[in-house]
């Protein structure tokens, strides 16, 4: 199989086919003593404990007294994507979430694509990521997803030429974005030189752009909405990233025991009384928002939210519900949706999917298990997935009976053959799989900051970018050669 | 603010302060056992130090006998002793990371180096090579936290909240430091006899008192005088400029609660305010003919209420 890498346009890596927007920076790097870079590697892994960004593993426990804190894998090569490529890519985003929002406005009102036999009617009202409760409910700028991230690879196309595809829309609780923020801080923290010397598009504006978002998502009239984030608290696995957000905007870090509804509206308790809240950027999921209304037992959300949501006198963001447009089993029609509400052509490519609810696509699928990706469609993570070029014989006879047992779980998609780029590993420099997830902001306008978080397979061969199964980050370029 | 974040706030500092306290009892009494004059006053003090600290029973379910070793051990490193430095240090880190977007950076980072490092020194061996070495970090890193804090956090709420615990809990822990070692050197030990060997006793058992607060000098400084132990007295609960003393203590207190009122009034802030007259207008000679003892259970009693006062009308209200 042909391979793709971000730095060489050819691998096994040879010098005279470095892409263009690497070349100065591979200069630099060849120039480097093997033995700074092990320091600088040490460096950014003391300050990244120092500072605590770490997230949480369940269940596990370290010798050294940690508890179960884990750094992420920071590596110190760039991932550089040239200013024009991500030109397309930044159009193509802001179509797609577009298309998104205006699936969801729809579904939750007149469903007209249902209507007109786009999209199977049961495929959406009896999947359970459908929400009937947010029926009719009007939400300001019609917006749902205000904080969409959108993974991307880039894969050779039909004809062998590098592409970029859309893999998986993330539209619930997207999260990485402190990453994105932090690796810029530390690559700049560690090599300024090189930013004195790349025209590097600056991405340190996103709490700002948040914010904007945030408050443009205000129900209510007032000039100064209140804001606040809702974290499930310090033991969820991406704390580090409420506690960040929330202090880069200056709101306050709220967890479900700081709310109340009183008389039709959301408050906070604070050392002065009760304060008056107006929008949640909730870092919590659905279910576990409202105990009245979703799991009973749920106590990381607010009784009685959601009337206060539905009664338009709170915004959640993101909305409830958009779940329904991220699922796996959807994402094949996005590109439909496209054209049904944008009356515009896709700029951004879908894999190709099979459905695995349809009788053909089950019947490939199970004959090209060891070549196809198959992915639940409710899942989320990296779990519950099957990369059949990389499993045993056994893990595809085992998933070939989980996938007839319940057919209508899964997708499947070719492997695509991600590009690589160079990354530290023990043994030195090697090329390792990545994506992209870039963060798009809807609010009354879309907006985003240049690239987004880079994730890489640290694992040899491995697809898998999951920083819960081994994943690391770099930090992304959007470059000016 | 939030009430919640108040709270973890409140509870950050008590925990560092009660860490740094506990740190300078400890390190007296290490001191203090090292010379042969004082040696059987150590051994009296360690087992004062687990009763200041109420953990007499607790100890006991795990040692039969007192060693310096043991008890070491014991209000340092066990886990499951809630008063020991590690599980302070930890309550006070794991309060900071809880609220860790309304500290500054270098509040943050301060209080997640010191839990870091800590496990660092506790397994390279210091407390057992150098335990006087050990105590002195701990409480340097408490004057940082300290430091950082008031160097660079806004002076809003937050840091009110934050002075708050320091001083509550300063105060609670001097009056108990008082109160154990006066008993130490039983009741009637303020009409000793003055015999050699006494004054030798003392000596060592007042002075020891006051470098555990830092307070040798200052107490030289002020009176210019032998060690009497009605002025060390005085110097530790009435001295309105002695940094550790009640009234000191109490002063902040009071300072800190009218800057969170905001022109409501508070019963915390009417307690505080009572308690810190007294000591203001107070006379050691007037204490200490009702009693220390009484006097010093009283005390914490009442600071133990304006702590329960502050937590219903800020940090957990219903």
């Amino acid at each position: 199989m042909h391979k793709f890498d971000e730095m060489y346009a050819q691998l096994p890596y040879l010098d005279d086919a470095v892409r263009p927007h690497y070349r100065s920076y591979l200069d630099w790097l060849e120039r480097q003593d093997p033995q700074t870079m092990r320091d600088r590697r040490e460096e950014a892994e003391m300050i990244f404990r120092r500072v605590g960004i770490t997230f949480a593993v369940y269940g596990d426990k370290d010798e050294d007294g940690a508890g179960t804190e884990r750094l992420i894998p920071f590596d110190l090569i760039p991932r550089i994507i040239p200013a024009h490529e991500w030109a397309s890519m930044r159009k193509g985003l802001v179509q797609r979430v577009n298309a998104l929002n205006a699936f969801l406005e729809d579904v939750y009102h007149e469903q007209a694509i249902l209507k007109a036999g786009i999209i199977p009617p049961e495929q959406v009202l009896r999947n359970a990521q459908f929400r009937p409760e947010m029926m009719m409910v009007d939400l300001p700028n019609k917006v749902y997803a205000n904080i969409s991230g959108i993974d991307i690879v880039r894969a050779p196309n039909a004809k062998g030429e590098g592409e970029y595809y859309v893999l998986e829309d993330n539209l619930r609780v997207p999260s990485g974005v402190s990453y994105m923020l932090e690796d810029r801080k530390m690559m700049m923290r560690l090599f300024p030189d090189l930013f004195s010397q790349h025209r590097v598009a600056p991405v340190a504006h996103y709490p700002d752009l948040l914010l904007e978002t945030l408050r443009a998502s205000s129900p209510s009239t007032t000039d100064n909405p209140t804001v606040v984030v809702l974290t499930p608290g310090m033991y969820n696995s991406a704390y580090f990233e409420h506690a960040f957000l929330a202090q880069q905007m200056g709101v306050e870090l709220v967890e479900g025991q700081d709310l109340f509804v009183k008389e039709g509206f959301v408050y906070m308790r604070t050392t002065r009384g009760p304060k008056r809240v107006d929008v949640i950027y909730r870092r919590v999921d659905d279910d576990f928002l409202d105990s009245r209304v979703f799991r009973p037992d749920s106590t990381l959300g607010c009784a009685g939210l959601m009337d206060v949501y539905r009664a338009g006198h709170v915004n959640i963001c993101n909305a409830v519900g958009t779940g329904i447009a991220d699922d796996k089993s959807i994402y094949p029609y996005v590109p439909e949706m496209i054209k049904f509400y944008l009356g515009e052509k896709p700029i951004l490519n879908n894999v190709p999917t099979f459905q695995c609810r349809k009788k053909e696509d089950l019947d490939y699928t199970l004959a090209h298990l060891d070549q196809l990706v198959v992915k639940e469609v409710h899942g989320a993570g990296g779990y519950g997935m099957l990369v059949g070029p990389a499993a045993t014989r056994k893990e595809i006879e085992a998933f070939r009976a989980v996938l007839k047992a319940k057919p209508d779980g899964y997708i499947s998609q070719p492997t695509l053959s991600l590009s690589s780029c160079p990354t530290y590993v023990e043994q030195g420099i090697a090329p390792r799989h990545i994506d992209l997830r870039p963060f798009v902001l809807s609010g009354q306008i879309v907006q985003m900051v240049p690239g987004g978080l880079t994730r890489v397979a640290l694992k040899e061969g491995s697809l898998v970018v999951n920083s819960s199964q081994g994943g690391g980050t770099k930090d992304t370029w959007i470059l000016e050669v | 603010m939030l009430s919640r974040t108040a709270d973890h706030l409140f509870w950050m500092s008590r925990y560092t302060e009660r860490a740094e306290n506990t740190a300078r009892l400890l390190d007296v009494n290490y001191q203090t056992s090292l010379l042969p004059q004082s040696a059987e006053l150590a051994q009296l003090g360690w087992a004062g130090l687990l009763s200041i600290s109420e953990l007499v029973p607790a100890y006991q379910t795990r040692h039969c006998d007192i060693t310096p070793r043991q008890v070491m051990e014991f209000m340092v490193k066990d886990e499951s002793n809630p008063s020991s430095i590690i599980s302070c240090l930890r309550a006070a880190r794991e309060n900071a990371r809880a609220v860790r977007g309304s500290l500054t950076t270098e509040v943050w980072e301060t209080q997640n180096q010191t839990w870091l490092e800590l496990n660092r020194l506790l397994q390279s061996g210091l407390l057992e090579r150098d335990p006087g070495q050990f105590f002195e970090w701990v409480k340097f890193r408490s004057h940082l936290s300290r430091g950082v804090t008031v160097g660079t956090m806004l002076m809003d709420e937050a840091l009110h909240f934050m002075r708050l615990g320091t001083f509550l809990e300063r105060a609670d822990n001097t009056a108990r430091l008082v109160d154990v070692k006066f008993h130490a050197a039983h009741g009637d030990l303020l009409f000793a006899d003055g015999s050699e060997k006494n004054q030798q006793h003392d000596f060592y058992h007042w002075s020891a008192i006051l470098r555990s607060v830092s307070g040798f000098e200052i107490y030289r400084k002020v009176y210019r005088d032998v060690i009497h132990p009605k002025r060390v007295a005085e110097l530790l609960i009435l001295r309105a400029d002695m940094p550790r003393s009640l009234h000191a203590c109490l002063n902040e207190v009071v300072q800190n609660i009218s800057m969170v009122s905001s022109d409501r009034s508070l019963e915390s802030y009417r307690r505080a305010g009572k308690l810190c007259a007294e000591l203001e207008f107070g006379r050691i000679e007037e204490i200490l003919s009702n009693g220390l003892h009484a006097y010093l259970t009283r005390f914490l009693d009442r600071v133990n209420e304006i702590g329960l006062g502050i937590s219903q009308e800020f940090l957990l209200p219903c």
